[in-house]
Protein backbone atom coordinates (compact mmCIF):
# COMPACT_ATOMS: atom_id res chain seq x y z
CA UNK A 1 0.00 0.00 0.00
CA UNK A 2 1.19 3.45 -0.91
CA UNK A 3 2.04 5.32 2.33
CA UNK A 4 1.10 8.58 0.63
CA UNK A 5 -2.52 7.54 0.58
CA UNK A 6 -4.49 9.12 3.35
CA UNK A 7 -7.65 7.24 2.52
CA UNK A 8 -8.11 4.12 0.43
CA UNK A 9 -10.85 1.63 -0.23
CA UNK A 10 -10.05 -2.00 -0.90
CA UNK A 11 -12.48 -4.34 -2.60
CA UNK A 12 -15.50 -2.33 -1.51
CA UNK A 13 -18.95 -3.77 -2.29
CA UNK A 14 -22.42 -2.94 -1.06
CA UNK A 15 -25.61 -4.87 -1.61
CA UNK A 16 -29.08 -4.10 -0.35
CA UNK A 17 -31.76 -6.66 0.37
CA UNK A 18 -34.01 -6.93 -2.66
CA UNK A 19 -37.71 -6.18 -2.53
CA UNK A 20 -39.63 -8.96 -0.72
CA UNK A 21 -38.29 -12.35 -1.71
CA UNK A 22 -36.08 -11.09 -4.54
CA UNK A 23 -32.37 -11.66 -4.21
CA UNK A 24 -30.12 -8.86 -2.91
CA UNK A 25 -29.11 -6.10 -5.29
CA UNK A 26 -25.39 -5.42 -5.47
CA UNK A 27 -25.11 -1.71 -6.16
CA UNK A 28 -21.33 -1.72 -6.69
CA UNK A 29 -18.53 -4.20 -6.15
CA UNK A 30 -14.79 -4.56 -6.24
CA UNK A 31 -14.01 -0.88 -5.84
CA UNK A 32 -10.38 0.03 -5.32
CA UNK A 33 -9.23 3.61 -5.16
CA UNK A 34 -7.30 5.99 -2.98
CA UNK A 35 -6.69 9.65 -2.30
CA UNK A 36 -3.25 10.95 -1.41
CA UNK A 37 -2.61 13.59 1.23
CA UNK A 38 -3.69 16.99 -0.06
CA UNK A 39 -5.30 15.51 -3.14
CA UNK A 40 -8.71 16.47 -4.49
CA UNK A 41 -10.51 13.47 -5.95
CA UNK A 42 -13.84 13.64 -7.73
CA UNK A 43 -16.20 10.76 -8.42
CA UNK A 44 -18.45 11.00 -11.46
CA UNK A 45 -21.18 8.59 -12.43
CA UNK A 46 -24.80 8.43 -13.37
CA UNK A 47 -27.57 8.78 -10.85
CA UNK A 48 -28.21 5.57 -8.94
CA UNK A 49 -24.79 3.99 -9.48
CA UNK A 50 -24.10 4.17 -5.77
CA UNK A 51 -22.08 7.35 -5.33
CA UNK A 52 -23.87 8.51 -2.20
CA UNK A 53 -23.62 5.01 -0.78
CA UNK A 54 -19.84 5.09 -1.32
CA UNK A 55 -19.58 8.45 0.39
CA UNK A 56 -21.66 7.25 3.34
CA UNK A 57 -19.36 4.25 3.70
CA UNK A 58 -16.31 6.52 3.59
CA UNK A 59 -17.97 8.67 6.25
CA UNK A 60 -18.66 5.61 8.39
CA UNK A 61 -22.43 6.04 8.49
CA UNK A 62 -22.99 3.01 6.27
CA UNK A 63 -21.16 -0.32 6.34
CA UNK A 64 -19.83 -2.09 3.25
CA UNK A 65 -20.96 -5.63 2.50
CA UNK A 66 -17.41 -6.47 1.54
CA UNK A 67 -14.07 -4.74 1.61
CA UNK A 68 -12.67 -2.06 3.86
CA UNK A 69 -11.97 1.64 4.16
CA UNK A 70 -8.38 2.36 5.18
CA UNK A 71 -7.58 5.74 6.71
CA UNK A 72 -3.92 6.47 7.27
CA UNK A 73 -3.02 2.78 7.23
CA UNK A 74 -5.74 1.68 9.67
CA UNK A 75 -9.12 0.20 8.89
CA UNK A 76 -11.93 2.63 9.67
CA UNK A 77 -15.14 0.97 10.79
CA UNK A 78 -17.25 3.86 12.02
CA UNK A 79 -17.68 7.60 11.75
CA UNK A 80 -14.87 9.85 12.91
CA UNK A 81 -14.20 13.53 13.41
CA UNK A 82 -11.25 12.98 11.03
CA UNK A 83 -13.71 12.77 8.17
CA UNK A 84 -16.13 15.67 7.79
CA UNK A 85 -19.12 15.44 5.50
CA UNK A 86 -20.89 18.13 3.50
CA UNK A 87 -24.30 16.69 2.73
CA UNK A 88 -26.19 17.11 -0.51
CA UNK A 89 -29.16 18.58 1.33
CA UNK A 90 -27.06 20.77 3.66
CA UNK A 91 -28.44 18.90 6.73
CA UNK A 92 -28.33 21.96 8.96
CA UNK A 93 -30.37 21.84 12.16
CA UNK A 94 -33.23 24.27 11.43
CA UNK A 95 -33.65 25.24 15.09
CA UNK A 96 -30.06 26.42 15.34
CA UNK A 97 -28.58 29.62 13.98
CA UNK A 98 -25.56 29.64 11.68
CA UNK A 99 -23.11 29.97 14.52
CA UNK A 100 -24.95 27.42 16.68
CA UNK A 101 -24.82 24.88 13.86
CA UNK A 102 -21.09 25.35 13.52
CA UNK A 103 -20.54 25.50 17.28
CA UNK A 104 -22.35 22.18 17.65
CA UNK A 105 -19.64 20.62 15.50
CA UNK A 106 -16.78 22.52 17.13
CA UNK A 107 -17.93 21.53 20.62
CA UNK A 108 -18.09 17.91 19.49
CA UNK A 109 -14.47 18.15 18.38
CA UNK A 110 -13.11 20.07 21.36
CA UNK A 111 -15.54 19.57 24.26
CA UNK A 112 -13.11 21.17 26.71
CA UNK A 113 -12.94 24.52 24.94
CA UNK A 114 -14.51 27.50 26.71
CA UNK A 115 -17.43 29.31 25.11
CA UNK A 116 -15.43 32.31 23.97
CA UNK A 117 -12.85 30.18 22.21
CA UNK A 118 -15.55 28.18 20.41
CA UNK A 119 -17.21 31.39 19.31
CA UNK A 120 -13.99 32.82 18.01
CA UNK A 121 -13.14 29.61 16.16
CA UNK A 122 -16.62 29.52 14.55
CA UNK A 123 -16.26 33.14 13.49
CA UNK A 124 -13.03 32.37 11.64
CA UNK A 125 -14.80 29.83 9.46
CA UNK A 126 -17.92 31.95 9.04
CA UNK A 127 -15.68 34.70 7.70
CA UNK A 128 -13.83 32.20 5.52
CA UNK A 129 -17.01 31.22 3.66
CA UNK A 130 -18.13 34.86 3.49
CA UNK A 131 -21.10 34.60 5.81
CA UNK A 132 -20.08 37.44 8.09
CA UNK A 133 -23.28 39.08 9.31
CA UNK A 134 -25.42 35.96 9.02
CA UNK A 135 -24.19 34.42 12.30
CA UNK A 136 -27.50 34.64 14.10
CA UNK A 137 -29.81 33.70 11.25
CA UNK A 138 -31.60 30.38 11.14
CA UNK A 139 -31.33 28.25 7.97
CA UNK A 140 -34.91 29.11 6.98
CA UNK A 141 -33.78 32.73 6.57
CA UNK A 142 -30.75 31.90 4.42
CA UNK A 143 -30.60 31.34 0.67
CA UNK A 144 -29.66 27.92 -0.73
CA UNK A 145 -26.10 29.04 -1.38
CA UNK A 146 -25.71 30.45 2.10
CA UNK A 147 -27.00 27.24 3.68
CA UNK A 148 -24.48 25.22 1.74
CA UNK A 149 -21.79 27.65 2.90
CA UNK A 150 -22.77 26.98 6.50
CA UNK A 151 -22.51 23.26 5.75
CA UNK A 152 -19.00 23.79 4.36
CA UNK A 153 -17.98 25.96 7.30
CA UNK A 154 -19.29 23.33 9.71
CA UNK A 155 -17.20 20.66 8.00
CA UNK A 156 -14.06 22.82 7.80
CA UNK A 157 -14.38 24.07 11.38
CA UNK A 158 -13.59 20.69 12.89
CA UNK A 159 -10.32 20.73 10.92
CA UNK A 160 -10.83 17.27 9.48
CA UNK A 161 -8.09 15.35 7.72
CA UNK A 162 -10.49 14.47 4.92
CA UNK A 163 -13.50 16.34 3.59
CA UNK A 164 -16.25 14.32 1.95
CA UNK A 165 -18.69 16.23 -0.23
CA UNK A 166 -21.82 14.71 -1.79
CA UNK A 167 -22.92 16.82 -4.76
CA UNK A 168 -22.78 19.88 -2.53
CA UNK A 169 -23.68 22.40 -5.22
CA UNK A 170 -26.15 20.46 -7.34
CA UNK A 171 -29.22 22.20 -5.94
CA UNK A 172 -27.84 25.71 -6.54
CA UNK A 173 -28.22 28.09 -9.45
CA UNK A 174 -25.26 28.41 -11.81
CA UNK A 175 -24.05 31.76 -10.49
CA UNK A 176 -24.08 30.71 -6.85
CA UNK A 177 -22.50 27.40 -7.74
CA UNK A 178 -19.68 29.19 -9.51
CA UNK A 179 -18.82 31.42 -6.60
CA UNK A 180 -18.95 28.53 -4.15
CA UNK A 181 -16.66 26.48 -6.38
CA UNK A 182 -14.19 29.37 -6.36
CA UNK A 183 -14.31 29.48 -2.58
CA UNK A 184 -13.77 25.75 -2.23
CA UNK A 185 -10.88 25.92 -4.70
CA UNK A 186 -9.36 28.77 -2.74
CA UNK A 187 -9.78 27.11 0.66
CA UNK A 188 -8.43 23.77 -0.52
CA UNK A 189 -5.40 25.42 -2.07
CA UNK A 190 -4.69 27.38 1.11
CA UNK A 191 -5.21 24.53 3.56
CA UNK A 192 -3.98 21.65 1.38
CA UNK A 193 -7.16 19.83 2.39
CA UNK A 194 -7.59 16.23 1.27
CA UNK A 195 -10.99 16.14 -0.37
CA UNK A 196 -13.27 13.55 -1.91
CA UNK A 197 -16.21 14.95 -3.82
CA UNK A 198 -19.11 13.49 -5.73
CA UNK A 199 -20.42 15.50 -8.62
CA UNK A 200 -22.12 15.11 -11.94
CA UNK A 201 -20.95 18.47 -13.19
CA UNK A 202 -17.99 18.00 -15.55
CA UNK A 203 -16.73 21.58 -15.33
CA UNK A 204 -16.87 21.41 -11.56
CA UNK A 205 -14.73 18.28 -11.61
CA UNK A 206 -12.24 19.83 -14.04
CA UNK A 207 -11.94 22.99 -11.96
CA UNK A 208 -11.49 21.30 -8.59
CA UNK A 209 -10.18 17.79 -9.00
CA UNK A 210 -6.67 16.47 -9.37
CA UNK A 211 -8.05 13.09 -10.39
CA UNK A 212 -11.51 12.06 -11.53
CA UNK A 213 -12.86 8.57 -10.95
CA UNK A 214 -15.39 7.42 -13.51
CA UNK A 215 -18.00 4.90 -12.44
CA UNK A 216 -19.96 2.61 -14.72
CA UNK A 217 -23.70 2.38 -14.37
CA UNK A 218 -25.18 0.15 -11.72
CA UNK A 219 -26.08 -2.37 -10.57
CA UNK A 220 -22.68 -3.98 -9.95
CA UNK A 221 -21.03 -0.67 -10.79
CA UNK A 222 -17.23 -0.47 -10.91
CA UNK A 223 -14.56 2.14 -11.37
CA UNK A 224 -14.11 2.14 -15.14
CA UNK A 225 -11.29 4.60 -15.47
CA UNK A 226 -9.27 7.19 -13.64
CA UNK A 227 -8.81 10.49 -15.47
CA UNK A 228 -5.88 12.63 -14.40
CA UNK A 229 -6.64 16.31 -14.67
CA UNK A 230 -4.03 17.63 -17.07
CA UNK A 231 -4.97 21.29 -16.54
CA UNK A 232 -2.30 23.29 -14.70
CA UNK A 233 -2.64 24.07 -10.99
CA UNK A 234 -3.87 27.57 -10.26
CA UNK A 235 -6.57 27.32 -12.94
CA UNK A 236 -9.66 29.44 -12.48
CA UNK A 237 -13.22 29.09 -13.65
CA UNK A 238 -12.76 31.88 -16.16
CA UNK A 239 -9.48 30.83 -17.72
CA UNK A 240 -9.45 27.04 -17.63
CA UNK A 241 -11.42 26.62 -20.85
CA UNK A 242 -8.69 28.49 -22.75
CA UNK A 243 -6.16 25.80 -21.96
CA UNK A 244 -5.39 23.37 -24.80
CA UNK A 245 -6.15 20.35 -22.65
CA UNK A 246 -9.59 21.58 -21.63
CA UNK A 247 -11.57 20.27 -24.60
CA UNK A 248 -9.84 16.90 -24.82
CA UNK A 249 -10.58 16.42 -21.12
CA UNK A 250 -14.12 17.64 -21.35
CA UNK A 251 -14.91 15.59 -24.44
CA UNK A 252 -13.45 12.53 -22.84
CA UNK A 253 -15.69 12.92 -19.79
CA UNK A 254 -18.81 13.69 -21.80
CA UNK A 255 -18.13 10.77 -24.07
CA UNK A 256 -17.84 8.59 -21.01
CA UNK A 257 -21.07 9.79 -19.43
CA UNK A 258 -23.07 9.67 -22.64
CA UNK A 259 -21.92 6.40 -24.11
CA UNK A 260 -19.20 4.46 -22.41
CA UNK A 261 -20.56 4.35 -18.86
CA UNK A 262 -23.14 1.85 -20.09
CA UNK A 263 -20.96 0.00 -22.61
CA UNK A 264 -18.09 -0.34 -20.17
CA UNK A 265 -20.23 -2.25 -17.72
CA UNK A 266 -19.50 -5.39 -19.68
CA UNK A 267 -15.96 -4.58 -20.84
CA UNK A 268 -14.65 -3.52 -17.47
CA UNK A 269 -15.06 -7.04 -16.16
CA UNK A 270 -11.86 -8.00 -18.00
CA UNK A 271 -9.87 -5.28 -16.29
CA UNK A 272 -8.10 -5.81 -12.97
CA UNK A 273 -10.41 -3.89 -10.61
CA UNK A 274 -7.42 -2.95 -8.45
CA UNK A 275 -5.78 -1.10 -11.30
CA UNK A 276 -8.33 0.63 -13.47
CA UNK A 277 -6.85 2.27 -16.58
CA UNK A 278 -5.46 5.73 -15.95
CA UNK A 279 -5.88 8.25 -18.76
CA UNK A 280 -4.27 11.65 -19.33
CA UNK A 281 -6.41 13.41 -21.95
CA UNK A 282 -4.18 16.02 -23.66
CA UNK A 283 -4.22 18.24 -26.68
CA UNK A 284 -1.01 16.72 -28.05
CA UNK A 285 -2.57 13.29 -28.35
CA UNK A 286 -5.16 12.65 -31.01
CA UNK A 287 -8.61 13.19 -29.62
CA UNK A 288 -9.83 9.63 -30.16
CA UNK A 289 -7.05 7.88 -28.31
CA UNK A 290 -6.02 9.68 -25.18
CA UNK A 291 -2.92 8.36 -23.49
CA UNK A 292 -3.78 5.31 -21.48
CA UNK A 293 -1.50 3.82 -18.91
CA UNK A 294 -2.69 0.44 -17.89
CA UNK A 295 -2.11 -0.60 -14.36
CA UNK A 296 -0.40 2.58 -13.20
CA UNK A 297 -1.52 4.42 -10.12
CA UNK A 298 -1.10 8.09 -10.78
CA UNK B 1 -54.38 45.82 5.74
CA UNK B 2 -54.24 42.99 8.25
CA UNK B 3 -55.44 45.31 10.99
CA UNK B 4 -58.60 46.21 9.09
CA UNK B 5 -59.31 42.49 8.53
CA UNK B 6 -58.95 41.94 12.27
CA UNK B 7 -61.31 44.83 12.92
CA UNK B 8 -63.87 43.41 10.48
CA UNK B 9 -63.69 40.02 12.14
CA UNK B 10 -64.09 41.60 15.57
CA UNK B 11 -67.09 43.61 14.42
CA UNK B 12 -68.67 40.48 12.97
CA UNK B 13 -68.02 38.60 16.22
CA UNK B 14 -69.72 41.33 18.23
CA UNK B 15 -72.69 41.41 15.82
CA UNK B 16 -73.08 37.62 16.01
CA UNK B 17 -72.91 37.73 19.80
CA UNK B 18 -75.51 40.50 19.91
CA UNK B 19 -77.82 38.55 17.59
CA UNK B 20 -77.41 35.42 19.68
CA UNK B 21 -78.05 37.22 22.97
CA UNK B 22 -80.99 39.12 21.46
CA UNK B 23 -82.53 35.90 20.14
CA UNK B 24 -82.03 34.27 23.51
CA UNK B 25 -83.62 37.18 25.34
CA UNK B 26 -86.63 37.11 22.99
CA UNK B 27 -87.09 33.36 23.23
CA UNK B 28 -86.78 33.16 26.99
CA UNK B 29 -87.63 36.47 28.58
CA UNK B 30 -90.62 37.36 26.39
CA UNK B 31 -94.23 37.08 27.48
CA UNK B 32 -94.07 33.29 27.35
CA UNK B 33 -96.11 31.70 30.12
CA UNK B 34 -96.61 28.25 31.49
CA UNK B 35 -99.24 27.06 28.97
CA UNK B 36 -96.61 27.29 26.20
CA UNK B 37 -94.59 24.66 28.03
CA UNK B 38 -94.93 20.98 27.64
CA UNK B 39 -97.07 20.02 30.66
CA UNK B 40 -94.81 17.12 31.67
CA UNK B 41 -91.77 19.35 31.49
CA UNK B 42 -93.55 21.99 33.55
CA UNK B 43 -94.36 19.37 36.14
CA UNK B 44 -90.73 18.28 36.16
CA UNK B 45 -89.56 21.83 36.67
CA UNK B 46 -91.94 22.13 39.60
CA UNK B 47 -91.91 25.36 41.50
CA UNK B 48 -89.47 27.19 39.28
CA UNK B 49 -91.80 26.76 36.35
CA UNK B 50 -94.28 29.26 37.60
CA UNK B 51 -94.68 32.50 35.66
CA UNK B 52 -92.19 32.99 32.82
CA UNK B 53 -89.89 30.46 31.27
CA UNK B 54 -87.61 28.52 33.60
CA UNK B 55 -84.62 29.36 31.45
CA UNK B 56 -82.73 32.44 32.57
CA UNK B 57 -82.26 35.44 30.35
CA UNK B 58 -78.79 36.61 29.32
CA UNK B 59 -79.22 39.38 31.84
CA UNK B 60 -79.77 36.85 34.64
CA UNK B 61 -76.63 35.05 33.54
CA UNK B 62 -74.62 38.25 33.50
CA UNK B 63 -75.77 39.13 37.01
CA UNK B 64 -74.93 35.65 38.26
CA UNK B 65 -71.56 35.64 36.50
CA UNK B 66 -70.76 38.90 38.19
CA UNK B 67 -71.72 37.47 41.55
CA UNK B 68 -69.35 34.51 40.95
CA UNK B 69 -66.51 36.70 39.75
CA UNK B 70 -66.82 39.18 42.59
CA UNK B 71 -66.63 36.44 45.22
CA UNK B 72 -65.06 33.34 43.73
CA UNK B 73 -63.47 31.82 46.82
CA UNK B 74 -66.14 31.68 49.52
CA UNK B 75 -66.63 28.39 51.33
CA UNK B 76 -69.93 27.71 53.09
CA UNK B 77 -69.76 23.98 53.57
CA UNK B 78 -69.46 21.04 51.17
CA UNK B 79 -72.40 22.00 48.95
CA UNK B 80 -71.71 25.69 48.66
CA UNK B 81 -68.25 26.72 47.57
CA UNK B 82 -67.23 29.57 45.26
CA UNK B 83 -66.70 28.74 41.59
CA UNK B 84 -63.03 29.77 41.97
CA UNK B 85 -62.48 27.04 44.56
CA UNK B 86 -64.24 24.44 42.41
CA UNK B 87 -62.24 25.41 39.34
CA UNK B 88 -59.04 25.29 41.39
CA UNK B 89 -59.83 21.73 42.49
CA UNK B 90 -60.45 20.66 38.91
CA UNK B 91 -57.38 22.44 37.61
CA UNK B 92 -55.17 20.92 40.28
CA UNK B 93 -56.38 17.40 39.40
CA UNK B 94 -55.92 18.03 35.71
CA UNK B 95 -52.45 19.48 36.09
CA UNK B 96 -51.20 16.78 38.47
CA UNK B 97 -52.54 13.94 36.30
CA UNK B 98 -51.33 15.65 33.16
CA UNK B 99 -47.78 16.28 34.36
CA UNK B 100 -47.40 12.76 35.71
CA UNK B 101 -48.63 11.51 32.33
CA UNK B 102 -46.12 13.74 30.54
CA UNK B 103 -43.32 12.50 32.80
CA UNK B 104 -44.17 8.94 31.81
CA UNK B 105 -45.25 9.41 28.20
CA UNK B 106 -42.39 11.53 26.90
CA UNK B 107 -39.48 9.30 28.03
CA UNK B 108 -41.42 6.16 27.09
CA UNK B 109 -42.33 7.68 23.72
CA UNK B 110 -38.64 8.47 23.19
CA UNK B 111 -37.77 4.84 23.81
CA UNK B 112 -40.50 3.58 21.50
CA UNK B 113 -39.55 6.06 18.81
CA UNK B 114 -35.87 5.15 18.95
CA UNK B 115 -36.26 1.41 19.10
CA UNK B 116 -38.33 -0.55 16.58
CA UNK B 117 -38.12 -3.50 18.98
CA UNK B 118 -39.81 -1.59 21.81
CA UNK B 119 -42.32 -0.21 19.36
CA UNK B 120 -43.29 -3.69 18.23
CA UNK B 121 -43.36 -5.04 21.78
CA UNK B 122 -45.51 -2.26 23.23
CA UNK B 123 -47.78 -1.76 20.24
CA UNK B 124 -50.41 -4.41 21.17
CA UNK B 125 -50.80 -2.93 24.67
CA UNK B 126 -51.17 0.59 23.32
CA UNK B 127 -53.69 -0.54 20.71
CA UNK B 128 -55.90 -2.15 23.37
CA UNK B 129 -55.54 0.51 26.08
CA UNK B 130 -55.89 3.59 23.90
CA UNK B 131 -59.55 3.23 22.83
CA UNK B 132 -60.81 2.63 26.40
CA UNK B 133 -62.93 5.52 27.66
CA UNK B 134 -61.01 6.95 30.60
CA UNK B 135 -64.16 6.88 32.73
CA UNK B 136 -64.29 3.11 32.39
CA UNK B 137 -61.25 3.04 34.66
CA UNK B 138 -63.09 4.91 37.39
CA UNK B 139 -64.62 1.95 39.31
CA UNK B 140 -61.31 0.13 39.26
CA UNK B 141 -59.54 3.27 40.43
CA UNK B 142 -62.05 3.86 43.24
CA UNK B 143 -61.78 0.25 44.31
CA UNK B 144 -57.99 0.16 44.40
CA UNK B 145 -57.16 3.75 45.38
CA UNK B 146 -60.18 4.31 47.67
CA UNK B 147 -59.97 8.08 47.28
CA UNK B 148 -62.20 9.91 44.86
CA UNK B 149 -59.78 12.84 44.34
CA UNK B 150 -56.82 10.60 43.57
CA UNK B 151 -59.04 8.43 41.36
CA UNK B 152 -59.93 11.49 39.27
CA UNK B 153 -56.24 12.29 38.97
CA UNK B 154 -55.65 8.72 37.81
CA UNK B 155 -58.36 9.03 35.18
CA UNK B 156 -56.76 12.24 33.94
CA UNK B 157 -53.40 10.48 33.84
CA UNK B 158 -54.84 7.64 31.76
CA UNK B 159 -56.59 9.88 29.26
CA UNK B 160 -53.71 12.30 28.74
CA UNK B 161 -50.98 9.72 28.35
CA UNK B 162 -51.91 8.37 24.89
CA UNK B 163 -51.67 11.46 22.68
CA UNK B 164 -48.37 12.42 24.30
CA UNK B 165 -46.98 8.91 24.04
CA UNK B 166 -47.94 8.39 20.42
CA UNK B 167 -46.89 11.86 19.28
CA UNK B 168 -43.54 11.61 21.02
CA UNK B 169 -42.88 8.18 19.51
CA UNK B 170 -43.88 9.43 16.07
CA UNK B 171 -41.84 12.64 16.36
CA UNK B 172 -38.76 10.77 17.53
CA UNK B 173 -39.08 8.06 14.89
CA UNK B 174 -39.41 10.57 12.09
CA UNK B 175 -36.42 12.77 12.90
CA UNK B 176 -34.63 13.39 9.59
CA UNK B 177 -31.89 10.83 8.89
CA UNK B 178 -29.61 13.65 7.78
CA UNK B 179 -29.58 15.24 11.23
CA UNK B 180 -28.81 11.94 12.90
CA UNK B 181 -26.05 11.35 10.36
CA UNK B 182 -24.55 14.75 11.17
CA UNK B 183 -24.47 13.77 14.83
CA UNK B 184 -22.91 10.43 13.94
CA UNK B 185 -20.16 11.90 11.79
CA UNK B 186 -19.37 14.34 14.59
CA UNK B 187 -19.10 11.41 17.03
CA UNK B 188 -21.77 12.94 19.25
CA UNK B 189 -22.71 10.67 22.17
CA UNK B 190 -26.16 9.12 22.58
CA UNK B 191 -27.29 11.41 25.36
CA UNK B 192 -26.14 14.58 23.64
CA UNK B 193 -27.79 13.42 20.39
CA UNK B 194 -31.02 12.80 22.28
CA UNK B 195 -31.07 16.23 23.90
CA UNK B 196 -29.49 18.40 21.23
CA UNK B 197 -30.80 16.77 18.05
CA UNK B 198 -33.74 14.42 18.59
CA UNK B 199 -35.56 16.41 21.27
CA UNK B 200 -35.55 19.76 19.44
CA UNK B 201 -36.37 18.02 16.15
CA UNK B 202 -39.35 16.20 17.66
CA UNK B 203 -40.42 19.06 19.96
CA UNK B 204 -43.16 20.47 17.70
CA UNK B 205 -44.77 17.03 17.32
CA UNK B 206 -44.47 16.40 21.06
CA UNK B 207 -46.09 19.79 21.77
CA UNK B 208 -48.99 18.91 19.48
CA UNK B 209 -49.53 15.78 21.57
CA UNK B 210 -49.37 17.84 24.75
CA UNK B 211 -52.02 20.23 23.45
CA UNK B 212 -54.33 17.38 22.49
CA UNK B 213 -53.80 15.82 25.92
CA UNK B 214 -54.60 18.93 27.93
CA UNK B 215 -57.78 19.46 25.91
CA UNK B 216 -58.90 15.87 26.52
CA UNK B 217 -57.98 16.07 30.22
CA UNK B 218 -60.11 19.18 30.65
CA UNK B 219 -63.02 17.48 28.88
CA UNK B 220 -62.72 14.38 31.03
CA UNK B 221 -62.33 16.05 34.42
CA UNK B 222 -65.87 17.46 34.28
CA UNK B 223 -67.36 14.05 33.64
CA UNK B 224 -65.12 12.41 36.25
CA UNK B 225 -66.14 14.89 38.94
CA UNK B 226 -69.80 14.49 38.09
CA UNK B 227 -69.31 10.80 38.68
CA UNK B 228 -67.41 10.90 41.96
CA UNK B 229 -68.79 14.13 43.42
CA UNK B 230 -67.32 16.03 46.33
CA UNK B 231 -65.46 18.94 44.80
CA UNK B 232 -64.55 20.36 41.42
CA UNK B 233 -66.36 22.15 38.67
CA UNK B 234 -67.93 18.93 37.37
CA UNK B 235 -69.48 18.35 40.78
CA UNK B 236 -70.56 22.00 40.85
CA UNK B 237 -72.47 21.58 37.58
CA UNK B 238 -74.17 18.44 38.83
CA UNK B 239 -75.00 19.98 42.18
CA UNK B 240 -76.54 23.06 40.56
CA UNK B 241 -78.58 20.79 38.30
CA UNK B 242 -79.89 19.05 41.41
CA UNK B 243 -80.67 22.49 42.81
CA UNK B 244 -82.44 23.20 39.51
CA UNK B 245 -80.36 26.33 39.11
CA UNK B 246 -80.02 26.47 35.33
CA UNK B 247 -78.44 29.90 35.66
CA UNK B 248 -75.55 28.46 37.61
CA UNK B 249 -75.22 25.52 35.22
CA UNK B 250 -74.84 27.97 32.33
CA UNK B 251 -72.36 30.07 34.31
CA UNK B 252 -70.31 26.93 35.00
CA UNK B 253 -70.38 26.00 31.32
CA UNK B 254 -68.97 29.41 30.45
CA UNK B 255 -66.24 29.13 33.08
CA UNK B 256 -65.30 25.66 31.86
CA UNK B 257 -64.99 27.00 28.34
CA UNK B 258 -62.88 29.95 29.46
CA UNK B 259 -60.47 27.84 31.48
CA UNK B 260 -60.14 25.33 28.63
CA UNK B 261 -59.29 28.16 26.28
CA UNK B 262 -56.67 29.54 28.66
CA UNK B 263 -55.04 26.11 29.01
CA UNK B 264 -54.88 25.64 25.27
CA UNK B 265 -53.54 29.14 24.66
CA UNK B 266 -50.85 28.69 27.31
CA UNK B 267 -49.59 25.55 25.59
CA UNK B 268 -49.89 27.20 22.21
CA UNK B 269 -47.63 30.04 23.33
CA UNK B 270 -45.17 27.50 24.65
CA UNK B 271 -45.26 25.47 21.44
CA UNK B 272 -44.39 28.58 19.43
CA UNK B 273 -41.06 28.64 21.27
CA UNK B 274 -40.08 25.21 20.00
CA UNK B 275 -41.39 25.25 16.44
CA UNK B 276 -38.91 25.77 13.65
CA UNK B 277 -39.32 26.29 9.94
CA UNK B 278 -37.16 24.50 7.43
N1 LIG C 1 -31.09 1.87 2.17
C1 LIG C 1 -31.23 1.37 0.92
N2 LIG C 1 -31.96 0.26 0.70
C2 LIG C 1 -32.09 -0.25 -0.54
N3 LIG C 1 -31.53 0.27 -1.64
C3 LIG C 1 -30.79 1.38 -1.49
C4 LIG C 1 -30.59 1.99 -0.21
N4 LIG C 1 -29.79 3.09 -0.38
C5 LIG C 1 -29.51 3.13 -1.70
N5 LIG C 1 -30.09 2.12 -2.36
C6 LIG C 1 -29.99 1.84 -3.80
O1 LIG C 1 -28.66 1.96 -4.16
C7 LIG C 1 -28.53 2.59 -5.42
C8 LIG C 1 -27.52 3.71 -5.33
O2 LIG C 1 -28.01 4.76 -4.55
P1 LIG C 1 -27.16 6.09 -4.32
O3 LIG C 1 -25.89 5.70 -3.64
O4 LIG C 1 -28.02 7.06 -3.64
O5 LIG C 1 -26.87 6.55 -5.81
P2 LIG C 1 -26.27 7.93 -6.36
O6 LIG C 1 -25.85 8.77 -5.21
O7 LIG C 1 -25.14 7.51 -7.24
O8 LIG C 1 -27.35 8.56 -7.17
C9 LIG C 1 -29.89 3.07 -5.82
O9 LIG C 1 -30.35 2.23 -6.86
C10 LIG C 1 -30.74 2.88 -4.60
O10 LIG C 1 -32.01 2.42 -4.94
MG1 LIG D 1 -26.56 10.72 -4.55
Amino acid sequence: MDPNNLIAVEGLARSFPGPKGAEPVTVFEDLWFAAARGEFVCLIGHSGCGKSTILNILAGIDQPSEGAVIVDGKEATGPSLDRAVVFQSHALMPWMTTIQNIAFAVRSRWPEWPRAKIREHCQTYIDMVHLTGAEDKKPAHLSGGMRQRVGIARALAIEPRIMLLDEPFSALDALTRGSLQDEVLDICAKTNQTTFMITHDIDEALLLADRILLMTNGPRARIAEIVVNTLPKGRTRTDMHRHDNYYPLRNHLIEFLVRRSEALREMVLDVDPRKPPVVFPRADCSAQTPAVVHGATA
Amino acid sequence: MNGSKDLQALTLSVVLLALFLGGWQLAVGGSGTAPQMDPEYAALMGATAKGGSALPTPFDIAKEMWRHISDPFYDKGPNDKGIGIQLAYSLARVLIGYFIAAAVAIPLGFLIGMSPLFYKALDPFIQILKPISPLAWMPLALYTIKDSGVSSVFVIFICSIWPMLLNTAFGVASVRRDWLNVAKTLEVGRLRTAFRVILPAAAPTIMTGMRISIAIAWLVIVAAEMLVGGTGVGYFVWNEWNNLSITNVICAILFIGLVGMVLDQALYQFSKLVTYSE
